[in-house]
């Protein structure tokens, strides 16, 4: 990466921002790193879903809105059908839904729009979204669900000796964390050493190649699809599991956005880096910079999570649209 | 002896100059080093094989690319990175190799667009469409008519350009470069794809805005035959680097630019 | 045979440039006016008018609003709403503190607050186009979502956040039934249709659509992008703040902070899909629809005897709006407003088939 200035800049007052509380003494340093692995916690969860994201990006070209409804939809059926059978089966059941919507998906949505542009594919998620949306409460409900796993929901206290009073850590949270690191681990495996993963790279870099030297991409693309619901599935599990799975989870997974905004819309890698920036940033802000704004503008209350992520990106896209570790468009006339 | 020689009294002073431009995009050398001037009034064409970068140059002047050194020279303004739009209303327009028209509007409205740069009219005016709006509305739709006839277009102007047989949206195309009024107008491959009749009828025009207006012309063109009857100094570029620069009998003859791809003359 | 231009013909630019040129749609227009205008108020009942004519009104500028930038100049705003929000908060607070002023002053005001709103969160379109824009307006989205709930100022320090409005009372004339709210809309829409269509067709329109079409050619043409995007998205602002203001204050009367959300920013967006981007037909149309097909899903199946829970209604809704936008995208790109031009069309052959 040259030397950019206003990335640079970006950078470093992020980077001041976040060490602020800590230098002027206004939080304790064991609170200070409790906010910090809370954020790191709900940017692996960020990240999740911006992984799948990034997938059906990098293989169709699709930016799938409706992600965070796949979410939702997949957490629904889990819950759901986790009242009748064991969670195991639930999950495997849930799983296999998954990849017959995707195999829809791409019939009736895909395969008809096949040569319109990114704004047109955009639009026609929309329409899932709008209509996962509408089907998804009606098969499975809309109450509040419960998804238990099974680990206990009691914070632990660890690291006294290091920092005052030790650190509050939740261990659903921390369990959560490992699944995401591992299936995030697997998928990069998965795309980098299989020969499926080959040709969905293949698949992401020019449709009309990856054709030509035979690759089926009807196919490929059911494939991808089934692979975002899998990871919508896990991201839907864990989340629901730690929210309790209601029609307010598919507007956090829209806050995977920003995150491939950070990342670059086609890099897994940045996918993982910028759910975790999203996450310790949004979270820092909301816990320190909150009160200062509250008291400074006499606000009713913080709520600032629900658009740092945002104008994050925002700013970012000023800077350097590609993102961190997307690729730059060169427009040839 | 050649159209040109006949009309060789009109040429003036040098109007646009490249001086050793380079341009780069990522490994890519796209053009290294070039440097030519351009004469008032005269037909300049540009050859080479497919790859030299005659695009690219042109897209250099334009200002759709900054080359990474070298300048352009124009009107005594010296430059490497203009805007497109600034560029424009300086006076240089351009037709495209793959036809940039405004798919979604007519004929008139895409000729129209060319005219925005001469309409001024403040965004109240024209939302109330009151007086100096209306006027200058018609006004432009008279010279935008006129450009129009001159093309022999006017059956086609409430079309939609997508549904214009290819021939046509060329035309379409020129048009609007004309409706700017510019001073030079580069023209990329504008008898690409024509048959005879259509080539003829495209040549036609081209000097018949050369004569009438005294318009400068760039031309890329690949077919010899055109370039060598309708030019008056012809540049060669061979893999970004000028190999030629000259009369079309110089460049006809000159060992390098057969070399490097006359392989059978017209 | 009845539509057709024979013997229509134009001698000056004037009449080949005037907005409906040909005679069967002035005379068309003409009655629809005059039928909206004095047939409709004493014809329809109170409840046509609050629950389908009074928002369709509304809703209709708000498209044309989103139309101007999404249909016409090609930049996509998937947060749109949120300048909705600015006009109505910006009509409460000037109403609020203005008193003296009247009520269309305070519309206008309103409508270039949320210009310069739209103008400002319209500075990345300068950079940044289709998906990633798409993404930079949720911010705008987001951020007037905390803005408007959490900066009391705005709210006038209210408790709940939320705030009413008096009725409006414009030259001594009360608009607080149902008939008057209905003219007055039908007025403001008028007006500014008229002023829509006439920037469209004028040099501003053009420019807008060269961005929307090749924005590179059109800067080679002498466009300046800047001056096209940052104008659309003011002008778009404009119209859909001056929406806002209205639907606050002649629709909902009272409104709770998120009254102008996500959702509603994607309806408008539904709104243009289905009723065709870049035609302002196009804007009636889908508001229309979108009024409209709550009301159907409410009535009909129960007219013909196969009631659907209301709790199904409004998820059916969605799934019904989501499979239409994917059919239209599929079959229609260009919405209600194509399918009626094509209705056109063979009407100016009928009876001939072709």
């Amino acid at each position: 990466m040259k030397k950019n200035w206003p990335v640079l800049t970006l950078g470093a007052a992020l980077l001041v921002g976040l060490a602020l509380p800590l230098a002027t003494g206004a939080s304790a340093p064991g609170f200070y790193v409790e906010v910090l692995l809370g954020g790191l916690m709900t940017g692996v969860l960020y990240s999740l879903v911006a992984l799948g994201f990034a997938l059906i990006f990098k293989a169709s070209g699709v930016f799938n809105f409706a992600q965070g409804t796949m979410v939702l939809f997949a957490a629904l059926a889990v819950a759901r059908l986790a009242e009748r059978m064991p969670l195991w089966a639930a999950i495997l059941l849930a799983m296999a839904i998954m990849v017959a919507l995707a195999w829809l998906i791409e019939r009736l949505v895909l395969r008809p729009l096949v040569n319109q542009e990114g704004v047109a594919l955009l639009m026609a998620t929309l329409g899932v979204t709008y209509f996962l949306d509408g089907f998804g409460q009606i098969v499975w409900g809309s109450d509040i669900y419960k998804i238990d796993l099974g680990i206990a929901k009691e914070p632990v206290m660890v690291l006294d000796k290091v920092f005052q009073g030790g650190i509050l850590v939740n261990k659903e949270d921390f369990v959560s964390a490992i699944v995401a690191a591992v299936l995030v681990a697997g998928l990069v495996l998965f795309f980098q050493k299989t020969a499926t993963g080959r040709a969905l790279r293949a698949v992401a870099d020019d449709h009309q190649a990856a054709q030509s030297i035979g690759i089926p991409l009807n196919r490929i693309w059911v494939i991808v699809w089934s692979v975002a619901g899998f990871v919508a599935l896990v991201a839907g599990v864990i989340w629901g599991s730690q929210l309790g799975v209601q029609f307010s989870l598919s507007q956090v997974a829209l806050k995977a956005l920003p995150v491939v905004i950070l990342g670059g819309f086609t890099s897994i890698a940045g996918a993982i880096v910028g759910g975790l920036i999203i996450g310790v940033g949004e979270k820092m802000a909301e816990v320190f910079l909150g009160p200062v704004l509250v008291k400074a503008f006499d606000l009713a209350g913080g709520g600032i999570e629900n658009w740092f992520a945002y104008v994050l990106a925002l700013l970012f896209l000023l800077v350097r649209p590609e993102g961190l570790f997307g690729e730059k468009y060169i427009d040839r006339v | 002896m050649t159209k040109a020689d006949g009309r060789a009294g009109r040429l003036g002073e040098v109007i646009l100059a490249l001086d050793g431009v380079s341009l780069a995009f990522g490994g890519v050398q796209a053009l290294r080093d070039v440097s030519f001037d351009v004469r008032e009034h005269e037909v300049r064409a540009i050859i080479g094989p497919n790859g030299a970068g005659k695009s690219s140059m042109l897209n250099v002047i334009n200002g759709v690319y900054h080359p990474q050194q070298g300048t352009i020279r124009y009107l005594g303004r010296e430059y490497r990175d203009m805007d497109p739009h600034e560029v424009a209303v300086s006076g240089i327009a351009r037709t495209f190799q793959n036809l940039a028209l405004f798919k979604g509007m007519t004929v008139l409205d895409n000729i129209m667009a060319g005219r925005n740069l001469k309409m001024h009219t403040n965004i109240l005016l024209q939302a109330l469409r009151l007086g100096p709006a209306l006027r200058e509305e018609i006004a432009q739709r008279e010279v935008v008519e006129g450009i129009i006839d001159f093309l022999e277009i006017q059956a086609y102007r409430k079309t939609p350009v997508g549904r214009l047989p290819y021939g046509l949206q060329k035309r379409v195309d020129l048009a609007r470069a004309l409706a700017m009024e510019p001073r030079i107008l580069l023209l990329d491959e504008p008898m690409a794809g024509m048959n005879v009749e259509e080539k003829q009828d495209m040549c036609r025009f081209v000097l018949d805005v050369n004569d009438h207006f005294g318009t400068t012309i760039v031309l890329i063109e690949h077919d010899m035959s055109v370039v060598m009857d309708i030019s008056d100094r012809v540049v060669v570029l061979d893999y970004g680097r000028k190999i030629g620069d000259g009369t079309p009998n110089e460049v006809r003859s000159s060992q390098a630019v057969i070399d490097a791809y006359l392989g059978v003359s017209h | 045979m009845f539509y057709r231009e024979n013997g229509q013909f134009k001698s000056s630019y004037a009449a080949d440039q005037q907005m409906l040129p040909i005679l069967q749609d002035r005379v068309f227009m003409l009655g629809l006016l005059l039928f909206a205008f004095a047939a409709v108020p004493f014809l329809a009942s109170d409840y046509l008018f609050l629950s389908i004519l009074i928002p369709f009104l509304i809703l209709t500028l708000a498209a044309i609003g989103l139309n101007l930038l999404v249909g016409y100049c090609g930049q996509i705003s998937i947060g749109h709403a949120a300048f909705m929000a600015v006009g109505a908060y910006a009509a409460y607070n000037l109403v609020l503190r203005l008193p003296q002023l009247n009520f269309l002053v305070v519309l206008v005001l309103a409508g270039f607050i949320a210009a310069a709103a739209g103008m400002l969160f319209g500075i990345p379109s300068l950079r940044i186009k289709g998906l990633y824009l798409a993404v930079a307006t949720l911010a705008a989205q987001f951020f007037m979502d905390w803005l408007f709930a959490r900066v009391k100022w705005f709210t006038d320090y209210s408790p709940s956040g939320s705030v009413s409005t008096a009725t409006i009372e414009m030259l001594g004339w009360k608009i607080d039934t149902p008939v008057r709210k209905y003219v007055f809309l039908l007025g403001v829409l008028v007006v500014f249709t008229v002023v829509a269509k006439n920037l469209v067709r004028s040099h501003i329109g053009r420019a807008w659509m060269a961005m929307r079409d090749m924005d590179v050619a059109a800067e080679v043409i002498g466009i300046r992008p800047v001056y096209a995007k940052l104008t659309a998205f003011a002008v778009s602002s404009f119209y859909v703040g001056v929406a806002g203001a209205l639907w606050g204050f002649v629709y909902l009367g009272a409104w709770e902070p998120l009254a102008f959300n996500l959702t509603l920013s994607l309806n408008l967006l539904f709104m243009i899909i289905i009723g065709g981007m870049g035609s302002l037909l196009g804007s009636y149309f889908g508001a229309a629809f979108i009024v409209v097909l709550p009301i159907f899903l409410d009535q009909v199946p129960a007219m013909l005897g196969v009631p659907i829970p209301t709790a199904i209604n409004s998820h059916l809704q969605s799934m019904i709006f989501g499979a239409l936008i994917v059919f239209f995208l599929i079959v229609e790109p260009q919405g209600l407003a194509r399918l009626w031009a094509i209705g056109k069309e063979k009407l100016r052959l009928w009876p001939f088939p072709h």
